[in-house]
C-alpha cells in the first residue's frame, strides 16, 4: 500500500498553471527522485505535499485516506519538507530551532533535550560537522545552516518521520557533505523511511533514488525506476538541449589584452582577468570566493556589475515588474522611459530565454530560474565591463543552464570580462581560465586542459603541514 | 566566524551595563552623595515605571512590531487607577483588564489584516489619549492607598526600584530567554514563515506579544501612579520615545526578534538616570535640558557603535 | 468598485475625505461648505508638503522615519522670520535661510544614522530633542510678524481655492515624476525593497540615502516658513501636530511603511482627509476627549479596511 498518492492534482496561480494533473505515488522505505525544468512544478508539487498549500483540483491520499493537509497535519502525518529556501531562524540557537519543530519538546529541560536530538542525528548524518547546539544559527554559514535543516527534518520525538522531502539540500554543501547526507538517505530508505528528492544534480539523483520521475509543464511525464534511467535519458526527457556540444574547453590566446581586473589573492597568487576572458572562481563553497567577488565590485565601481547567487537577499526587487528589475542597473537620467525600458527588457526576454508572457508582470511571476535570468539580464544589459557572478547557477535547471552558457561565450567574445564563481566544477569548463581557492586565499591557478573536477579537489584540499 | 561573532555579540551584551556604568560613573563625580542607598532610591524613583514601560516595548519589538502607544496607555492606567480602581475597584480592575484584551485585539487585528503596527498604534494612541482624558479631565484623583504603600517599601540594603528593577528582568529573561514558548516567540520574529510551516500559530504569538505588552503596559501605569499619588492624562506621554530607546539602548534591534530583556532593563535604568538626575548635576540650565537628554542618547549610542568597531579592528 | 479600491488604496483616502466633509456640511444643513473645503485645501497642503518628504524616507525601508520634523519646523519658522524681519525684499532671503536650515538638519539627521550608525528613529527623535533646544533659546521672545506682501500670497484664494493648495499640487505631481521616473526616485524605491539588492546594482545606496534626508529637511524648513506667514508668526510649537500626522497621511494614502512602494496621491488624499475630519468634529462640538477617541479610532478604521500588503 502505497504512503502517499496523487491523484490529479491541480494548482494554478492566476493564469499560471503551476501543476496541470500531477499523479504520484510514494511507497514507504524507497526514495523518489524527482527532475524537471525550472517552471516544471517541482517546489508547487512539495509545497502541496507538504501541506503549504491546497490544490485547487484532485486528490491526495495519505494510506489510503484522502486528506486535506495543512503544515501542522502534514507534520503530524510524519512528512517532513526542507525547502530550498532556509527554514531556521537566525536569531535563535540550533537547538531552539529544533524546538520549534516539535512542541511536544517543553516544560523543564526542554533546551537540553532538543540539544540531544539535534546532536545526535547531526552526529549520524554529517559526522566531523562541527556544530554545537548552542550555536546561534546567524553565527554559522550557509553550508552548516543547511546541514542542521537537513539533520533537523529527520528528528523524531512523539512523531515519526515517514516522508522526508528534500528541495535541492546539497545546494549549500560541499562533495563530501553531500556524499554523506546521499548516503544518509539511502540507510534511512533502507529503514522503511520515505524520500523525495530534488536536485539538479542529475549524478546525485541516479545514485540515490529508487525511481525517478520526470516533471515537464505541470505533470508528470514518466516514472521509472532508477536503473532504468541515464543522464541523457533524463535530459531529453526534460525536454531539455541534450547535447554535450558546448563542453569544449575554450582555448583563447589572450597573453595580449589589456588587464581588467587585478587583485590580491591572499596567498600569493594574483588574479588577473582580461578583457574577453571568462574566469573562474572554483573550491569548496564558502572558502572566500564571494568575498573577492565584493572585492572587486567595491574596487571597480561602474565599471562592473554583479550577478547574484542569492535571488532574495541580493537580488531581487519583489515590488518591481520584470522590466524595472532588468533595467536598475541601466538607469539615466535625467526621466527614464518606461517604454525604453520595456523595450530593452523585451530584447532580453528574447536573447536569454525568460518564460513570461509580458515583462511587465511582477517579477515574482517567474519561477526561480526564470528570475534567476532576469538578474543576468540585468547585468548583461548595463554598460558593464566586468561581469561578477556569485554561483548564479545553484538550484537552477540544466536547459537554463545551457542557455546562459552560450550567452556567456557571446558576451566574452565581443569583449566583456567575466569573473564566475561556480560550486559546480564542470561549469568551469566554460572558463578559459580558474583560480582554486581554499581558506579564503587562492592556492592554485588552472588553465586549459588542467580545469578537471580532480585537479580542483586536489587544490582544495591539498594538505598543509 | 563563529569566534569572532560570539566575541561580537558578548560586547554587545556588556555595552548596555557599560553605558549604565558611564552615567553612574558621572553622577559620582558630579555629586558623590547621591550614590548612596537613598540617592538611588531618589534618582531612580521613576524607574520602575519606565522599566516596566520598556519591557512592554521589549515584547512588541521582539515581534518585529512597535508600539507608538505604549505612552498614552501608561497615562489611560494612571487616570484609570486615580479614579475608577480607588472608587469602585471590581469595575476599575475590569477596565484594566479590558485595556489588556484591547491589546490582545489589536495583535490579532494587526496580523489578520497584515497591517503596519505603527500607524495602527500611532492611531490607538489618539484613542488612549482621548480616554484618558475622558476619565480624568483634569489633573487630579487619588491612587489607591495599596499601591502607594506598595511602591514606597524600603528594603534593607538595597534600593527598592533597583530589586523592582532585578526582578522585571528576571522575569522577562526567563519567560522569553529560556521557556520553550519564548523560543517560538522569538523566532516569530526572526522568520515568521519558518514558524508558519512549523505548524505554530503567528496568531497566537502576535496576540501574546501585544498582550504581553499591554499587561506591562497596566502594570507601569499602575506603578506610575502609585509614585505620583495622582492621576495625569499627560503624564505617560514620554513614555512611548522612552521606552523605545530602553530597548535599543539595551541592544535590540528593531527587526530580527533579537532583543535582551535584561538589556532592555538595564538601558531603561540608564536612562531614568541620564534624563533628570545627572543633568540636574551637571547644572545645565533649562533651555538647554531639553537637548541634553537627545546629547546624552547619542553619546551612549555612539560609545556602543565605537566600542564594537574598535572590537572589530582587533 | 471593490476592484478599484482593492488595487489603488489611495483612492480610499479620497473617498474617506469626500465623506467626513459630506459628514459635515451635513450636520450644519449646508452653510459654510466652501469655507471648510477652502481651509481644509490650505491645511492639508502644508501637511502634503512634509507628508511627501516623510513619504521619500519611510519608503527607503523599514525603520526609516523623520521624528525630528516638528522641531525642524519650529526651527525654520523662527529663522525665516528673523530673516525676512517684516520686509517683503527679504521674503525670499528668508525662504532660502528657512530651507538651508531644513537641509542642515537633515544633513545632520543622516549624519548621526551613518556615523554613528544610531537608527534612523532614535536618531531623528534625538536630533529633535537638540533643535528644539537651539529653537528655545534663539526664539526667545520672537516677535517678528512676518511681512504683509508674504502673509497675503500665503493666505490668498480665488474663487476658494488656495494658492498654496494649488501649488502643492503641482509640487506633488513634480514628487511623483521624480519618485517614478528619475535615477534618484527609483534608487529610493529600489533601497527600501532590498537595500542590499540596491548595492549590488550598482546604486549609490549612502548617496541616495542622504538625498532623502537632506530632501525631507529642507522640505520641513520650506512648511516651517509657509507656517508662519500663514499663522502670523512664528513659534516653537507650530510642527507639533505634524509630527503624528506626516506619517499617518502617508500611510493612510498607500505607501508602504516596510519601504518600497509609495504613494504620491494618496498623500493629498491622506491630509484632506485627516483635515476634514477634525472640521467635521468640530462641527459637530465634541470635546477633546472625544475628538481623539474618534480620530484614532477613524485611523484605525481606515488602515484596517485598507489592509496591508497581501503576504508574499
Amino acid at each position: 500500500m502505497p504512503f502517499i498518492t496523487l491523484e490529479g492534482v491541480e494548482k494554478s496561480f492566476g493564469a499560471v498553471r503551476a501543476l496541470n494533473g500531477v499523479d504520484l505515488e510514494i511507497a514507504p522505505g524507497e526514495c523518489v527522485g524527482i527532475v524537471g525544468h525550472n517552471g516544471a512544478g517541482k517546489s508547487t508539487l512539495m509545497s502541496v505535499l507538504a501541506g503549504g498549500l491546497a490544490p485547487d483540483g484532485g486528490r491526495l491520499r495519505v494510506d489510503g485516506a484522502a486528506q486535506a493537509l495543512s503544515p501542522g497535519r502534514a507534520k503530524a502525518l510524519g512528512i517532513r519538507c526542507v525547502f530550498q529556501e532556509l527554514s531556521l531562524c537566525p536569531n535563535l540557537t540550533v537547538a531552539e530551532n529544533t524546538r520549534i519543530l516539535h512542541p511536544s519538546v517543553r516544560r523543564f529541560g526542554w533546551r537540553r533535550r532538543a540539544g540531544r536530538l539535534i546532536l545526535d542525528r547531526l552526529d549520524e548524518i554529517f559526522p566531523g560537522h562541527g556544530i554545537t547546539p548552542s550555536d546561534l544559527v546567524a553565527d554559522l554559514s550557509i553550508g552548516r545552516r543547511q546541514m542542521v535543516e537537513i539533520a533537523r527534518a529527520f528528528t523524531e520525538t512523539a512523531e515519526r518521520a515517514r516522508l522526508v522531502i528534500l528541495d535541492e539540500p546539497t545546494s549549500s554543501l560541499d562533495a563530501t557533505t553531500a556524499g554523506q547526507l546521499l548516503a544518509h538517505v539511502r540507510r534511512a530508505v533502507a529503514g522503511g523511511m520515505s524520500c523525495v528528492l530534488i536536485s539538479h544534480i542529475l549524478g546525485e539523483i541516479l545514485t540515490a533514488s529508487d525511481r525517478i520521475v520526470v516533471m515537464r509543464d505541470g505533470a508528470v511525464v514518466r516514472a521509472a525506476d532508477a536503473a532504468a534511467w541515464d543522464r541523457a535519458g533524463l535530459v531529453a526527457t526534460m525536454g531539455g538541449v541534450a547535447g554535450e556540444t558546448e563542453r569544449a574547453a575554450r582555448r583563447l590566446d589572450t597573453e595580449q589584452r589589456p588587464v581588467r581586473v587585478r587583485l590580491a589573492g591572499g596567498g600569493g597568487i594574483e588574479l588577473v582577468a582580461r578583457e574577453g576572458e571568462i574566469v573562474g572562481l572554483a573550491g569548496l563553497a564558502g572558502h572566500g570566493q564571494t568575498a573577492l567577488l565584493l572585492a572587486a565590485f567595491a574596487a571597480e565601481g561602474q565599471r562592473a556589475a554583479f550577478v547574484a547567487g542569492d535571488r532574495q537577499s541580493d537580488g531581487v526587487f519583489p515590488e518591481w515588474s520584470i522590466a524595472q528589475n532588468i533595467g536598475v542597473r541601466s538607469m539615466a537620467g535625467p526621466l527614464i522611459s518606461t517604454r525604453r525600458e520595456r523595450a530593452v527588457a523585451d530584447t532580453w526576454r528574447t536573447r536569454i530565454g525568460i518564460r513570461t508572457g509580458d515583462v511587465a508582470d511582477s517579477i515574482l511571476t517567474l519561477s526561480g530560474g526564470n528570475q534567476q535570468k532576469a538578474l543576468f539580464a540585468r547585468a548583461l544589459a548595463s554598460d558593464a565591463e566586468i561581469v561578477l557572478m556569485d554561483d548564479p547557477m545553484r538550484g537552477v535547471d540544466y536547459g537554463t543552464k545551457l542557455e546562459v552558457y552560450g550567452l556567456i561565450a557571446e558576451e566574452a567574445r565581443q569583449g566583456r570580462t567575466f569573473l564566475w564563481y561556480t560550486t559546480e566544477a564542470e561549469e568551469l569548463q566554460n572558463c578559459d581560465r580558474a583560480y582554486v581557492f581554499r581558506d579564503g586565499a587562492i592556492v592554485a591557478h588552472l588553465a586549459g586542459d588542467e580545469m578537471t573536477e580532480e585537479r580542483v579537489i586536489h587544490s582544495s584540499f591539498a594538505a598543509d603541514h | 566566524m563563529t569566534q569572532a561573532n560570539k566575541a561580537g555579540r558578548i560586547l554587545r551584551t556588556l555595552l548596555p551595563t557599560l553605558s549604565l556604568a558611564l552615567v553612574m560613573a558621572g553622577i559620582a563625580y558630579l555629586n558623590p552623595r547621591a550614590i548612596s542607598y537613598f540617592g538611588f532610591t531618589l534618582m531612580l524613583n521613576l524607574a520602575v515605571p519606565i522599566a516596566l514601560a520598556t519591557m512592554a516595548q521589549m515584547f512588541v519589538i521582539a515581534g518585529n512590531d512597535l508600539d507608538l502607544s505604549i505612552g498614552p496607555f501608561v497615562g489611560f492606567v494612571c487616570c484609570v487607577a486615580a479614579t475608577l480602581l480607588r472608587t469602585s475597584p471590581a469595575l476599575g480592575s475590569l477596565v484594566l483588564l479590558g485595556g489588556v484584551g484591547v491589546y490582545v485585539a489589536l495583535g490579532a487585528l494587526i496580523h489578520l489584516r497584515n497591517l503596519p503596527s505603527i500607524v495602527v498604534t500611532l492611531g490607538m494612541s489618539f484613542v488612549w489619549q482621548g480616554m484618558a482624558i475622558l476619565v480624568l479631565p483634569a489633573p487630579g484623583g487619588r491612587a489607591p492607598d495599596w499601591l502607594q504603600a506598595l511602591m514606597r517599601i524600603k528594603p534593607p540594603l538595597v534600593p527598592f526600584p533597583v530589586v523592582a528593577a532585578v526582578l522585571i528582568a528576571f522575569c522577562g529573561y526567563v519567560g522569553l530567554m529560556r521557556t520553550s514558548y519564548g523560543a517560538v516567540l522569538r523566532g516569530a520574529g526572526g522568520n515568521p514563515a519558518a514558524l508558519r510551516r512549523a505548524g505554530w500559530s503567528l496568531l497566537r504569538v502576535k496576540m501574546t506579544l501585544f498582550g504581553l505588552c499591554g499587561a506591562l503596559g497596566v502594570l507601569a501605569g499602575l506603578a506610575l501612579v502609585g509614585i505620583t499619588t495622582s492621576g495625569d492624562a499627560n503624564i505617560g506621554n514620554g513614555y512611548t520615545l522612552l521606552s523605545i530607546a530602553g530597548v535599543i539602548l539595551g541592544g535590540g534591534e528593531f527587526v530580527g526578534g533579537r532583543v535582551s530583556p535584561t538589556g532592555a532593563v538595564i538601558g531603561a535604568l540608564t536612562l531614568a538616570m541620564a534624563a533628570s538626575p545627572l543633568l540636574t548635576f551637571m547644572r545645565i540650565p533649562p533651555d538647554w535640558q531639553v537637548a541634553a537628554n537627545g546629547v546624552i542618547l547619542i553619546t551612549v549610542l555612539a560609545a556602543r557603535v565605537l566600542i564594537s568597531r574598535r572590537r572589530e579592528a582587533m | 468598485m471593490r476592484r478599484l479600491l482593492a488595487g489603488r488604496p489611495w483612492v480610499w483616502s479620497f473617498a474617506a475625505a469626500a465623506a467626513v466633509w459630506l459628514a459635515a456640511i451635513g450636520y450644519t444643513g449646508g452653510t459654510g461648505a466652501g469655507g471648510m473645503l477652502t481651509a481644509a485645501l490650505s491645511l492639508a497642503a502644508f501637511t502634503v508638503i512634509v507628508g511627501i518628504g516623510q513619504m521619500f524616507v519611510i519608503t527607503l525601508g523599514p525603520g526609516n522615519v523623520d521624528l525630528s520634523l516638528p522641531a525642524n519646523i519650529g526651527l525654520s519658522s523662527a529663522i525665516a522670520m528673523t530673516v525676512m524681519n517684516g520686509s517683503d525684499s527679504r521674503v525670499a532671503l528668508g525662504l532660502l535661510a528657512a530651507v538651508a536650515a531644513g537641509l542642515g538638519v537633515g544633513l545632520a539627521n543622516y549624519g548621526l544614522i551613518r556615523a554613528l550608525r544610531i537608527p534612523p528613529i532614535i536618531a531623528t527623535l534625538s536630533a529633535s530633542f537638540i533643535i528644539q533646544s537651539i529653537d528655545i533659546s534663539y526664539g526667545r521672545g520672537l516677535q517678528i510678524k512676518p511681512p504683509d506682501g508674504f502673509a497675503r500670497v500665503v493666505g490668498w484664494q480665488f474663487a476658494g481655492v488656495p494658492l498654496l493648495a494649488v501649488g502643492t499640487v503641482a509640487f506633488a505631481a513634480l514628487a511623483a515624476v521624480v519618485l517614478h521616473r528619475t535615477v534618484f526616485g527609483r534608487s529610493v524605491l529600489a533601497i527600501g525593497q532590498n537595500m542590499r539588492a540596491a548595492h549590488l546594482a550598482g546604486l549609490r545606496v549612502e548617496r541616495v540615502r542622504l538625498a532623502t534626508y537632506a530632501l525631507c529637511g529642507g522640505l520641513g524648513g520650506l512648511d516651517g516658513a509657509l507656517l508662519a506667514g500663514y499663522f502670523r508668526g512664528a513659534n516653537v510649537d507650530l510642527g507639533n501636530e505634524y509630527l503624528l500626522s506626516s506619517i499617518a497621511v502617508v500611510v493612510i494614502g498607500g505607501t508602504s511603511v516596510a519601504g518600497g512602494r509609495a504613494n504620491v496621491a494618496g498623500v493629498w488624499g491622506g491630509a484632506l482627509f485627516l483635515v476634514l475630519l477634525l472640521t467635521m468634529l468640530n462641527t459637530f462640538g465634541v470635546s477633546a476627549g472625544v475628538r481623539l477617541l474618534l480620530t484614532g479610532l477613524i485611523i484605525v478604521g481606515v488602515v484596517t479596511a485598507a489592509g496591508g500588503p497581501k503576504a508574499a
